[in-house]
């Protein structure tokens, strides 16, 4: 133990700990904008420096460790000084036109420059004005970028893809698309992770709720929507519900109040990619056809994306089957626009997504087109229905639970759980189970493969089951993914099936969730999906009714030519943008 | 009222030399990798700063300039700006009075041809291609990428052997580079923006001192596979070692009596002793390196023998033959070469030169080497006989003014034209051309003849130091590419039409510093490796200490101090002392820790491996 002093209060905190840290276990928060632990503790913004007894010159607290008879003081009239006129000097080249930044009340920097009580600042503005592409979904405002380095970071150490660098050098260093790429063309996975570690407004979602409200108030059009699972484990967090009372039945009690036709909960599509995949996996299992190299996931299209660009000769090992926003989009579309006898053309198809790259994977190009338009036709993410929540000046805490329509309405505990890493493989070995010993196992026989904390990397299992004995991984995060395919093509290790999504701890902390500055809340959020999956009714996707039903009057059966025809996709229809 | 007043300088004045001061060793410790254009407006503003005012070009112009660069760096320019920046800038230089005008508007004309790309690029794009690529500038300027910082810190906290081991994971030659490296890390270090750089080579010299015996890595597993390395010099031994730690099984060729090279029998024992020397090569043999002495490629051994008994050859011969002059009289007895003059030495093998006058030609490391071994084989008088002035000489300041402190004459401005040859064949003297030094081309100063009459310098034993070249007959006939002297191995070391071979060092980028045939032997090592079907790391997992936290106050240098003249000429024993503790101490805490504070805790402070 390392004995100091901050602020006057006598402290002993382990050897290796930050002045940061030591301060914030011992009560005494210290201001920070760049930081963020174990990834960016670069000590840029310089608004955590503290003072040292002794020492003419500040130091940054959150990169520098505690000594012996250290003297610290993070609030000395000095340490005051520099950090006001340090944050002015970031607001001097900050677009602050708070009132229309999706981040304002949620920005580390206004907070910042609140609590240090700025009111003017004293310097000549500057603002960056960069062209950006607005269609794309990842959007870029250069005039709120503050430099901290974060997305670089991100995408650098957790998603191993190098979309962001610095560029330019002395007073017009900047941030920007790496290697002086357009985005379109660096091979982005839109996973959003640098979006949701932004700690302003520099980054965001393209926005497309006023695409949807326009679709509510065409009256020619009959609006459809579906919730994806992981979506209910956050929304609340934006709306100040707790999450326990922060229910799906309330955001289905906020959509209808909003004015769409028609809602439904994404977990019965992801029954249905389970009957899909499940079904092409022991197909292909059987077959012997992935003894050298596995058969992944395809629901997530930050992976698909990255597998696209990264491994390109590996894309014929992604599952067929489409996601289940892109199942569900192809049934509104056919099955759901019949039963209600209207023209699919006339049906305008929306899902709500704890994601960006949903809104990537809905404007791609499908093989299949049996109606006009896209499965989905207007992604949001988890973030803009919480706007839109807030603009259609809905009171969060008068919302009830209300119900799902009917038709598909069913939805298992295995559908559920789609929105945690391990979720889709835990579903599919269920599924896989029944089908090929005819009967159900325990439902929590396949739990191993469930994370214990946040971003644990890869987690591999055996399962026997019957006679086959089927190697399994899981996987979140690009760059845990890239070691993990690294080891798969050195031929180090060998797998069956692997489940990847983009985002570490999965689609729960995924690149369209509300953002909590510092905090990573993927694995608390995913209890909220256990939870729903231990207390559902039925807990295996083969006992969906309506899927059932589904498959009985309109796709006839799991990889029957109808269901290659519209559930299942062609991965080699569209490549990654050079 | 007097007549005339003493002139003092006022207080801004003074302010401002001191200024200047601080800015020279700003630009010198300027990391590369910054945006040109932008430094071009840097520039350009100091520049005009210095105007008198009176001339409108200089006064007027320059401040256009600026603005047009300005708006080139803002996004507000078109090609043609550039076409009226090249127009005004010729202009500027043409009809300025002074050279506050015309020099100041040809940096910018230099600029606009020299990188235009650069401007256009900000034109077009509205980016700028650069990034900064220099986090830590010691550690990206040492050909061979040593943990710099991280060494001078285990050497602030006394953990000497810690250092050594660090040095050794991207160099085996810690104490040889001590004595000897031409430090390149030292030339841009952000100390220098304080008060000095760093004394890194110093540092280094004392934790070799200071370590004792330090023993080398355990090697990996045993994979089976051999390899040959040609030539036991610094490249070979570093590629040796390091294939050794990898698990592979190295002999080493060496056509001399022992290992070392060009360290052992070209570098006089005197900068680097012997005993010294060993310290690193005996480390580096405790990995297991088999040495196989006296052979000789081309003669006792081929090039295709050895591809067909071992896994992979490496060539690090080393460039060992002497350029010649090529002027009359060069065959005559007494007329030697650097290059056999200092390896005989090395051997022990001592001419005797007492009571001789002693001529050598060049003005290089290894000329500087030979006269101040001439001295200490008792020549009377001993010569460097150089075309151009000091000012132009390649080998290193220190090592001209060592010998200008024992004694040496320099003769400069002396081009050779003729060995003068007694009745028995043996020189006795040297026709010189008078010179004088005349335009500057491709940034050295050129020279040419005074039209004087040449000048006869007496002398019994003339040394030629002019250059080094390799033996390239054998490699010639066994398909290896070698061209104006040296072998033309790839990027990565190897050849592409004989797999299996590689080449680095001295004899694949012709004459250079110990530390760059490390940084090839590095490169060599790793491509052997992955060529072999493997894919070894080399780390070191010495923890480097957090940096100290205090205020970093001005603090001299310190520099190495050496053994009194009157005494060193008389014995081959080390010239230089090392650094008291204490002096190590205060040395190694000026160091500003570029991999923690700045761009290095950011981007690439620390390689850990490789």
């Amino acid at each position: 133990m390392v004995n100091l002093t901050i602020d006057n209060k006598k402290i002993s905190v382990p050897a290796g700990t930050t002045i940061l840290e030591a301060a914030e276990q011992n009560g005494i928060p210290i201001p920070r904008l760049c930081y963020l632990k174990g990834l960016n503790e670069i000590g840029a913004c310089r608004v955590c420096v503290v003072e040292l007894e002794g020492k003419d010159r500040l130091i940054p607290s959150c990169n520098n460790i505690v000594e012996e008879n250290m003297v610290v003081y993070t609030n000395s009239p000095k340490v005051r000084m520099n950090r006001k006129k340090t944050v002015e000097f970031i607001l001097s080249q900050h677009d602050c036109q708070c009132a229309t930044c999706p981040r304002s009340g949620n920005c580390t920097l206004q907070t910042i420059a609140n609590d240090l009580n700025i009111i003017d600042i004293p310097f000549k503005q500057r603002l960056e004005k960069m062209e950006w592409n607005k269609d794309f979904p990842l959007i870029r405002e250069s005039g709120k970028c503050i430099k901290c380095m974060r997305c670089i970071q991100i995408c650098d150490k957790v998603q191993n893809l190098h979309v962001w660098d610095l560029e330019s050098t002395g007073s017009r260093t900047t941030v920007h698309v790496s290697k002086n790429r357009k985005i379109e063309e660096a091979n982005c996975s839109l996973c959003g992770q640098c979006i949701t570690h932004c700690p302003v407004g520099a980054l965001r979602e393209r926005d497309d709720t006023d695409k949807v409200w326009s679709a509510i108030d065409n009256k020619n059009k009959i609006t459809v929507v579906q919730i994806a699972p992981a979506v209910r484990t956050a929304w609340g967090e934006a709306l100040g519900l707790k999450r326990e009372d922060a229910t799906i039945g309330k955001i289905v009690d906020a959509l209808r109040q909003m004015g769409f036709d028609y809602v439904f909960d994404t977990t019965f599509s992801a029954d249905l990619t389970i009957m899909e995949e499940g079904n092409e996996f022991l197909e292909r299992f059987l077959s012997g056809e992935l003894k050298s190299r596995p058969m992944f996931t395809s629901c997530c299209p930050g992976w698909v994306r990255f597998i696209k660009s990264q491994y390109p000769h590996l894309v014929p090992q992604l599952s067929t089957a489409k996601s289940p926003q892109q199942m569900f989009g192809t049934v509104m579309k056919t099955y759901f626009a019949k039963s209600i006898g209207v023209d699919p053309e006339n049906i305008c198809t929306i899902s709500i997504m704890p994601c960006v790259a949903k809104k990537g994977e809905a404007d791609m190009d499908l093989y299949y087109e049996e109606f006009a338009g896209h499965d989905v036709d207007i992604v949001l993410t988890t973030r803009e229905l919480t706007r839109m929540i807030r603009s259609a000046h809905i009171k969060p805490s008068t919302l009830v639970d209300v119900e799902c329509d009917t038709l598909m309405k069913d939805g298992s505990g295995a559908g559920v759980i789609f929105g945690t890493t391990g979720g889709v493989m835990e579903a599919a070995l269920r599924s896989a189970y029944y089908l090929l010993m005819g009967k159900n196992p325990d439902a929590d026989a396949f739990s191993v493969v469930r994370s214990e904390r946040f971003n644990q990397g890869v987690i591999s299992a055996e399962f026997t089951i019957g006679d086959a004995k089927i190697q399994t991984a899981v996987v979140s995060g690009l760059g845990n993914t890239r070691k993990l395919i690294d080891a798969i093509e050195h031929g180090d290790v060998h797998y069956d099936f692997v489940e990847v999504m983009a985002c570490p701890g999965g689609c729960v902390g995924g690149g369209g969730q509300p953002i909590h500055d510092g905090e990573e809340l993927a694995h608390i959020r995913s209890k909220n999906l256990y939870y729903l999956d231990k207390n559902a009714k039925i807990r295996f996707s083969h006992e969906n009714q309506d899927v059932l039903r589904l498959y009985e009057n309109f796709m006839e059966k799991p990889l029957s030519h109808k269901a290659h025809m519209l559930l299942h996709t062609d991965h080699s229809a569209w490549k990654m943008k050079k | 009222m007097s007549r005339l007043e003493i002139v003092t300088p006022n207080k801004a004045q003074i302010v401002v030399e001191g200024l200047y001061k601080d800015l020279e060793r700003r630009i010198e410790a300027s990391p590369p990798g910054l945006c040109p254009v932008d430094m071009a407006r840097a520039f350009l503003e100091l520049c005009h700063a210095q105007t008198c005012g009176k001339c409108v070009p200089c006064r007027v112009g320059l401040w256009q300039l600026k603005n047009l660069l300005t708006d080139v760096l803002n996004g507000n320019a078109t090609l043609d700006t550039l076409d009226l920046m090249e127009t005004s800038a010729l202009s500027i230089m043409q009809s300025s009075d002074c050279a506050i005008g015309y020099e100041a508007a040809h940096m910018v004309y230099k600029a606009l041809i020299g990188y235009r790309e650069d401007f256009e690029e900000h034109i077009r794009e509205g980016r700028c291609t650069c990034t900064y690529n220099q986090p830590v500038p010691c550690v990206s300027l040492c050909p061979a990428k040593v943990d710099i910082p991280g060494y001078i810190a285990l050497i602030g906290e006394g953990r000497y052997e810690d250092a050594i081991r660090l040095i050794r994971k991207d160099n085996p030659f810690p104490t040889t580079c001590g004595f000897i490296c031409e430090h390149p890390c030292e030339a841009r270090c952000r100390r220098n923006m304080v008060d000095d750089a760093i004394n890194i080579r110093g540092l280094k010299r004392f934790a070799a001192d200071y370590a004792g015996k330090v023993p080398p890595p355990k090697c990996a597993k045993s994979t089976g596979k051999r390899i040959a390395v040609v030539g036991g010099g610094p490249g070979g031994l570093s590629s040796a070692y390091y294939l050794q730690l990898m698990g592979h099984q190295v002999t080493v060729y060496e056509m001399l009596p022992k290992l070392g090279g060009m360290l052992r029998y070209g570098i006089p024992n005197y900068r680097l002793p012997k005993e010294r020397l060993d310290d690193d090569i005996n480390a580096i043999l405790q990995t297991g390196i088999e040495v196989k002495y006296g052979l000789r490629i081309g003669k006792d051994i081929t090039i295709q023998s050895l591809r067909a008994e071992y896994d992979a050859v490496l060539i690090t011969i080393g460039a060992s033959t002497d350029k010649k002059l090529g002027i009359e009289g060069e065959q005559a007895k007494g007329v030697l070469s650097a290059v056999e003059f200092l390896r005989d030495v090395g051997k022990n093998q001592n001419p005797d030169l007492t009571g001789q006058e002693v001529a050598v030609i060049g003005g290089g490391n290894v000329s500087m080497d030979a006269v101040r071994t001439a001295v200490r084989l008792g020549a009377k008088k001993v010569s460097i006989v150089y075309r151009r002035r000091i000012a132009d000489m390649t080998a290193l300041p220190d090592e001209i003014e060592g010998a200008v402190a024992e004694g040496i004459e320099v003769q400069t401005l002396k081009a050779p034209s003729k060995i003068d040859v007694d009745e028995n064949g043996h020189v006795q003297g040297l026709y010189v051309v008078p010179q004088m030094i005349s335009h500057i081309k491709d940034g050295r100063a050129s020279v040419k003849p005074t039209g004087e009459e040449d000048i006869y310098i007496p002398c019994t034993t003339l040394i030629v130091a002019i250059g080094q070249d390799i033996e390239f007959q054998h490699f010639e006939e066994a398909g290896v590419p070698v061209k104006r002297g040296r072998i033309m191995s790839e990027k990565y070391g190897g050849f592409d039409h004989i797999p299996g071979v590689f080449a680095g060092g001295d004899c694949a980028t012709g004459p250079a510093s110990v530390i760059k045939a490390i940084a090839a032997a590095k490169v060599i090592a790793a491509n052997i490796d992955e060529y072999l079907g493997f894919n070894h790391i080399i780390s070191c997992d010495v923890e480097i200490p957090e940096p100290n936290l205090d205020d970093r106050t001005p603090c001299g240098r310190v520099n190495m101090t050496e053994r009194e003249v009157c005494q060193r000429i008389h014995d081959f024993e080390g010239v230089e002392h090392c650094m008291s503790e204490g002096e190590a101490k205060q040395e190694a805490s000026r160091c500003l820790r570029c991999d923690h504070f700045g761009f290095g805790i950011f981007k690439g402070g620390r390689e850990t491996l490789w």
